[in-house]
């Protein structure tokens, strides 16, 4: 490596690193433990970390079987399927709110027929699910699809050959192998369902222990009360970081 | 590493033109610029009398920036370069307190109900906001509209349980276009400028709670001149006919 690539690395690692500084440095201490543990700040956490956990569930559920046909099989028109898969991570979260509400939403493709049976997503908790599910699988999908391809077919053949069946192979064989990979793909998941924020307030809206995340908190706070909002960021914050620490440690396992 | 230096050289390049470009923006033009911030609800009407103010003054650019009130306030406060504010409301403006040079009323707004068109669940009256089972959105109670309802519903005596309090006007409009809620509370102008994407229904309760728009020049406007003569033309005759086409009250 050429010595000089450190200059503008350390100027990447501070621009990420100055604005958390930023942040941490505006929380008012005094206040900080009152404001965290407020009724509504509470209220908004579990909600956030109920429906992070259940989009997460959802995630691996409707994640592994997809990561492992496109890893695993050949057909045409995959590649297309795989773009389209991925799409979520590169869309503007509140496009995919709005994509989100013109097929769950009252008058959209298929909340039409739901509102008919009486049910309707929309202003729900199972909307902010719906919605942190639609933009964090694909990040449970690509991690999973990558330890699939890494770990190969190899010992997947062998179990066929000593008679396993695909279901146990895929159980017993496939599955423990990318272990780790499928750890790190929904700790990321899960990470980006808690800041999940565009996609919500289009779809779901924003109603205290309903759908109001820690993130829609935090972005209703700024204006009239910075100090919650800053102190809520933080604990985002550490959440994150604890995430992010936790999916390295499974991916060193 | 890099076998063309050529590259590093272009990079270079790239980047110290980048980062020349971000501190001279206003340099190098000889057209005078006219920063304005106004709230989200003064949107259409301040356009149009942005362009009647360019166009009295030949060589001006009117730049208007519009978004919540409180949202306006920090941005003002932070240091955003504005020289004229317009507010929803008195509470936004107060915020500003010197930085606000001199806060002159200018226009007032009432609630109305805004409902999907044809208004499917026949709202008719205020307190069939408070029905069971009416999907209601409002304006979370930090933001002026929501504040107004908040204040309504005191005065009024009923209770409306939203489906969901929404981050500004527009969030709440969007809510009703799409027909997800059955009715929502935004202003009287707004329901105006909707058009017929939603079906009005306007209630007798409204006058009850009257929100007050002040327009003022901010303290250190590159632009005191000017900035002072957009406020006299949305005072003017002419600036109020705009705002009472578009269904504003007089403040």
């Amino acid at each position: 490596m050429p010595r000089w690539l450190w200059f503008p690395a350390a100027l990447a690692a501070t621009f990420v690193v100055v604005p958390l500084a930023a942040i941490i440095l505006r929380v008012d201490l005094a206040s900080f433990p009152a404001l965290i543990t407020s009724p509504s700040a509470l209220e908004a956490l579990w909600l956030s970390l109920r429906t992070a956990a259940a989009s997460t569930a959802l995630c691996i559920l409707l994640g592994v079987p997809l990561a492992t046909v496109l890893a695993r099989t050949d057909f045409p028109g995959q590649g297309l399927l795989r773009s389209l898969v991925l799409l979520p991570l590169v869309l503007p979260p509140v496009v995919s709110g709005l994509a989100l509400l013109y097929t769950f939403g009252r008058r959209g493709l298929l909340g039409q027929s739901l509102d008919l049976v009486g049910i309707q997503i929309t202003f729900t908790t199972l909307a902010v699910v719906l919605a942190q599910t639609f933009v964090a699988l694909p990040f449970l999908v690509i991690s999973l699809e990558g330890a699939l391809r890494t770990s190969g077919t190899r010992y997947e053949a062998v179990a066929a050959t000593l008679g396993a069946r695909p279901t146990t192979v895929f159980r017993r064989v496939t599955l423990p192998l990318v272990g780790p990979g499928l750890l790190s793909g929904s700790v990321l998941a899960f990470a980006r369902c808690l800041g999940e924020f565009g996609a919500t307030i289009t779809f779901a809206g924003n109603l205290p222990g309903v759908t109001s995340t820690m993130p829609l908190q935090v972005y209703l706070l700024r204006v009239d009360d910075p100090d919650a909002a800053v102190a809520l960021s933080l604990v985002l914050v550490v959440v994150a970081v604890a995430v992010i620490g936790f999916a390295r440690h499974g991916r060193a396992l | 590493m890099i076998k063309n230096p050529g590259i590093s050289a272009v990079v270079a390049v790239a980047a110290a033109v980048a980062l020349a470009g971000c501190g001279s923006s206003s340099e190098g033009s000889e057209d005078r610029e006219l920063t304005v911030f106004a709230a989200a609800s003064l949107t259409d009407t301040f356009t149009e009398l942005a362009e009647q103010f360019e166009k009295d003054h030949p060589g001006v650019k009117v730049t208007t920036s519009f978004g919540g009130s409180s949202d306006l306030v920090a941005q003002i406060e932070d240091g955003a370069p504005a020289d004229v504010f317009a507010s929803a409301d008195t509470k936004n403006m107060d915020k500003l307190g010197e930085l606000a040079t001199d806060p002159q009323d200018f226009a007032s707004n009432t609630l109305e109900i805004a409902t999907p068109p044809g208004n499917p669940a026949k709202i008719t009256a205020f307190q069939d906001l408070a029905r069971s089972g009416t999907k209601v959105v409002v304006c979370a109670v930090e933001v002026p509209c929501g504040n107004a309802t908040a204040q309504l519903e005191e005065k009024t005596g009923v209770d409306i349980e939203p489906v969901s309090e929404e981050q500004s006007v527009s969030d709440v409009l969007a809510k009703v276009t799409s027909g997800d809620a059955d009715a929502g509370l935004v202003y009287v102008t707004d329901v105006t400028a909707a058009g017929e994407t939603v079906t009005g229904v306007e209630f007798d309760e409204s006058d009850q709670v009257v929100n007050t728009y002040p327009i003022s020049t901010l303290d250190g406007a590159d632009e005191a001149d000017l900035a002072q003569e957009f406020v006299d033309l949305v005072l003017s005759e002419a600036g109020q006919k705009v705002l009472s086409d578009a269904g504003f009250g007089q403040p």
